[in-house]
């Protein structure tokens, strides 16, 4: 291929013509692909004549003729900064697809990712749960006066001299704005959960916003903070609030104060983003053009940024671990692990899934027949092989744990811990007076212990289910299990009997926590109150699906909702966490890590459990 | 001929709506909830779920959805997608040219290399070419796409790295280097589809064509002393084709609606993706649209493949 390389060359230092290449290709004999590439690399040439050279970044994959724009227009005037739009094509992929890019219409995580480079909130969530301010100047605290003493507003200083990409000012009547457009019930908006404890926002002046709760309210960052958080533009919203807000051009073209804008967007697969010009940092970003391709599945994803490196960056890489693996050892990108705040948990049934009463199972004041007993329980918990299950299943992606509330730091029980331990367990059991029968199956005045263990479809969650049933059974638990398709499982639909909150079964298994940093939204699920227990008279609509009450949990809990003294705080979270775990409510089984595949010349993602991974864009840049 | 297409145009409207009548109950009683990624999810509280299933309608009784849904159809509006809120007939459109470029070349490839192949195959019956035809179309057939397809992209583009294993619609760049990306990007799809395609209508074109140049009025072309090639083509290919056009006419209705598998592997933004994955989603609009639009397209293709039959043998009259 000598001659191949040689023709090459001169047509890329432009000594060939078309029609020359041509002619001596076909000398050669070259094969059709090949006079193809050549032809090519004529094209790009001509296309390209006033590409920068700086600008032509050896990026695999990324070609240099994608960036005709973003050089050519950054470098006359930010010469001097010099690093705006220099990057080129950033490609991205999520194998699950956006299909809205209005946060708070979001139908699932992707959208809250592919909003987050046109949409910003005003602060954002560092990994270790800190805020970090985005369109604030800085994050309220007791000390800068921006939270009440009391705990009843919260008062929000903006950034000044901020614009939206179409050039109109950003000021506080956006936010006030964002809250009325949220909180109108026929927008149907997905994040209104986080807005329905507000009582008014007021703009006291152009860059100062206050938010006044209805009652004293220590979760003050539910608002306007994260991927739950996104303010959006008076201007351009304002005749598509309530029902008219589906109609909206907005909800595929956001205009936002981002670093990005959206060029093209084809819903259920790919976002083309280029630079917002109007973006208040000059010197960034540093990537011209941004490529969110979704679609697919997880493990050709992990193959496509780790093996080939076709793409810069794979979101949330939910594959096994020896195949993760075996991709890092291969490949050309790396695996990023960030400590994730959710936890894969069995949820114990406090109510008897069997027996019928007023039409509902699994009925609150109907005990379960052995697992009311907390002996029973806590044996259950002892045939946990938590670190088989982390180790094997979830590797990189995974710890054993015994807590419940994992994050952030400052609220983790260092009270608790966890065994593994079958003769421990048969004791309980045994003392319990569930003791072996004949048939190997333990029973109690000719109850047989037989219990349905139910979870979602999906082979991590059936290996898991296979570990804990060999385990059960080996002390004479029978287990049935059973595997339900995640759309249905999660369903709110009151008429399906198979969902997580009508529990309907033994004992099911699923991951949570908490998306606030005071994670109060997340303590609610063991809340006692009548109004939170998943039960017909709600449609199942509660969010404590154990139907476990307990005075001092309720008291902790109602406490924690206004206490602002942040010791206290940390006191309140433990106490309940481990009040959870000593009651073996909930098994947790492994706190789960999110896992991401990039390209190793990739910087500054600092990517957080805690929101969107792509936050910090405007920072990212490619090394070397 | 006219009266008989309309009678048959006539007909197809109450098939049409029975079809929709079952597919729509099917898809209501289904379980499952757009929402579903919310379900425990802190802030996303149930009320919140709740409202947003009512705004969708899902909560409605199936007569009152029903209802509903196939009056809008009738003045051309396949409504909203619940989950890009935007009109489901725009999705289709973004869709529709990637599925015809990709799955239309792959049809398009196997119908000109199936026939020839099928026709040889049948008149030097037993040959080295015919066995080892029929070889390769046994393996095509038996091969699932998924598998020549993940096949594929551990070969060509991962150890070979000769393809790109992920599709992209939004290519534009200029020139021929634009040209061959569109192209290089498809050669895998393309070829898994060809492979599988080819294969059955090979065997098809073979089957049908074996049996017609046995038959009398081929040995009668011969007797009058008319070239083989004027046999083959004019007497016995032609005779053959009939049941061939009909599998290549009941066929086309599936360029439209994308291949599920396929496009799901390779990334292809095509209708097939679409269907999938608003049936993951429980994105009853959409799903509602294509199927309908399959259905439409099956009856009307049927009706098409009746009127070849005419042309292709002039004793079959529509009276």
């Amino acid at each position: 291929m000598d001659r191949f390389e040689e023709l090459q060359q001169a047509v890329l230092s432009g000594s060939l013509s078309r029609r020359d290449v041509l002619k001596r290709a076909a000398a050669l004999g070259l094969s059709a692909p090949a006079i193809a590439a050549l032809l090519a690399a004529c094209a790009r040439e001509e296309a390209t004549p006033t590409q920068a050279p700086a600008a032509a970044t050896p990026a695999p994959g990324a070609s240099p003729a994608a960036t005709p724009t973003g050089a050519a227009e950054a470098t006359p005037t930010e010469a001097a900064a010099g690093q705006r739009g220099q990057g080129g094509l950033l490609r991205l992929l999520w194998w699950q697809a956006p299909t809205i890019l209005n946060g708070h219409l979001a139908q699932g995580t992707k959208d809250f990712d592919a909003s987050r480079p046109v949409l910003e909130p005003l602060a954002d969530i560092d990994k270790d749960g800190n805020l970090v301010p985005i369109l604030a100047e800085e994050i309220p605290s007791l000390e800068n006066g921006g939270l009440a003493e009391d705990g009843s507003s919260v008062t929000w200083k903006l950034k000044q001299g901020v614009v939206w990409s179409d050039g109109t000012p950003f000021t506080a009547k956006d936010v006030v704005f964002t809250w009325q457009y949220v909180v109108d019930e026929g927008t149907t908006a997905t994040t209104a959960g986080n807005y329905l404890n507000i009582q008014s926002v007021e703009a006291v002046d152009d860059y100062t916003v206050k938010v006044t709760f209805k009652e004293p309210t220590a979760a003050w960052m539910g608002a306007f903070v994260g991927p739950y958080g996104y303010i959006v533009p008076e201007h351009v919203l304002k005749d598509y609030v309530g029902e008219q807000a589906r109609n909206a051009p907005f909800n595929l073209n956001p205009i936002g104060t981002g670093p990005f804008k959206v060029r093209e967007f084809r819903p259920g697969d790919v976002v083309i983003y280029e630079m917002n010009e109007n973006y208040r940092e000059p010197d960034k970003p540093f990537f011209s053009e941004v490529e969110l391709k979704g679609g697919g599945d997880a493990t050709s994803a992990a193959r496509a940024a780790i093996q080939t490196g076709e793409v810069d960056f794979a979101w949330n890489l939910q594959v096994e671990a020896q195949v993760l693996k075996q991709l890092e050892e291969t490949g050309v990108g790396q695996l990023g692990i960030t400590p994730g705040v959710n936890v894969e948990r069995i949820l114990v049934n406090m109510t008897d899934p069997r027996t019928e009463v007023d039409g509902e199972r699994s009925k609150l004041g109907v005990p379960h027949p052995w697992q009311s007993d907390l002996k029973v329980r806590q044996a259950y918990a002892l045939l946990c092989r938590r670190d088989q299950i982390a180790d094997q299943l979830y590797g990189p992606a995974g710890k054993a744990t015994s807590n419940i509330l994992v994050a952030p730091e400052r609220f983790v029980s260092p009270n608790t811990k966890w065994e593994f331990n079958p003769d421990r367990a048969a004791q309980l059991l045994d003392e319990a007076g569930w003791t072996l029968g004949p048939d190997g199956v333990r029973q109690k005045d000719g109850v047989q212990m037989s219990i349905v263990y139910s979870t979602t479809i999906n082979p991590v969650r059936q290996k898991t289910q296979e570990i804990v049933k060999a385990e059960f059974e080996k002390v004479g638990i029978k287990v049935e299990l059973k595997s339900v398709e995640a759309s249905v499982f999660f369903s709110s639909d009151a008429g399906n009997p198979d969902t997580a909150a009508h529990f309907y079964v033994d004992i099911e298994m699923f991951t949570n926590g908490p998306t606030l940093t005071y994670p109060i939204d997340y303590m609610i699920s063991w809340w006692g109150d009548e109004s939170n227990i998943a039960q017909k008279a709600n449609n199942w609509g509660g969010s404590n699906y154990e139907r476990w009450q307990n005075e001092e949990y309720d008291q902790l809990f109602e406490q924690a909702r206004t206490e602002l003294d942040p010791d206290k705080q940390v006191e309140l979270f433990v106490r309940m966490n481990d009040l959870v775990i000593e009651n073996v409510v909930v098994i947790p089984l492994v706190h789960r890590n999110d896992v991401q595949g990039y390209a190793k010349n990739l910087e500054g993602l600092e990517l957080s459990g805690w929101t969107s991974n792509l936050w910090n864009i405007a920072n990212w840049r490619r090394t070397g | 001929m006219t009266r008989y297409i309309i009678r048959r145009l006539l007909t197809a409207i109450p098939t049409l709506v029975a079809i929709s009548m079952v597919i729509f109950t099917i898809l209501a009683l289904a379980p499952g909830d757009p929402l579903s990624e919310f379900a425990v999810n802190p802030s996303v509280p149930p009320e919140v779920r709740q409202r947003i299933r009512q705004s969708m309608g899902l909560d409605d009784p199936i007569p009152v959805r029903y209802t509903k849904w196939f009056t809008s159809i009738l003045r051309g509006d396949f409504g909203y997608s619940f989950r890009s809120r935007s009109p489901v007939s725009d999705l289709m459109l973004q869709r529709l040219p990637t599925t015809l470029y990709v799955i239309g070349t792959a049809y398009l490839i196997s119908v000109l290399l199936a026939i020839p192949i099928g026709v040889i195959s049948a008149i030097r019956q037993y040959s080295i070419f015919d066995n080892i035809a029929t070889t390769l179309a046994f393996i095509g057939f038996s091969l699932p796409t998924f598998f020549t397809g993940l096949l594929f992209i551990l070969i060509f583009s991962v150890k070979l790295g000769w393809f790109p294993m992920i599709y992209r619609a939004t290519i534009d760049e200029p020139g021929l280097r634009g040209l061959w990306l569109k192209v290089e990007q498809a050669i895998m799809p393309i070829t898994v589809l060809a492979l599988f395609q080819t294969a059955a209508l090979t065997r098809y074109t073979r089957a049908s064509m074996l049996e017609t140049i046995h038959q009398d009025y081929v040995r009668t072309a011969r007797a009058k002393g008319l070239s083989e090639l004027t046999v083959i083509s004019r007497h016995a290919l032609r005779n053959a084709l009939i049941p061939v056009v009909t599998i290549i006419a009941l066929s086309i209705p599936g360029i439209f609606t994308g291949a599920v598998i396929t496009e799901q592997i390779f990334r292809v933004p095509g209708m097939g993706s679409l269907l999938i994955s608003a049936i993951n989603d429980n994105d009853t609009p959409v799903i509602m649209a294509i199927t309908i639009i399959f259905s439409a397209l099956v009856v009307l293709f049927n009706l098409i493949a009746d009127v070849l039959y005419g042309v292709l043998d002039p004793r079959i009259k529509y009276e």
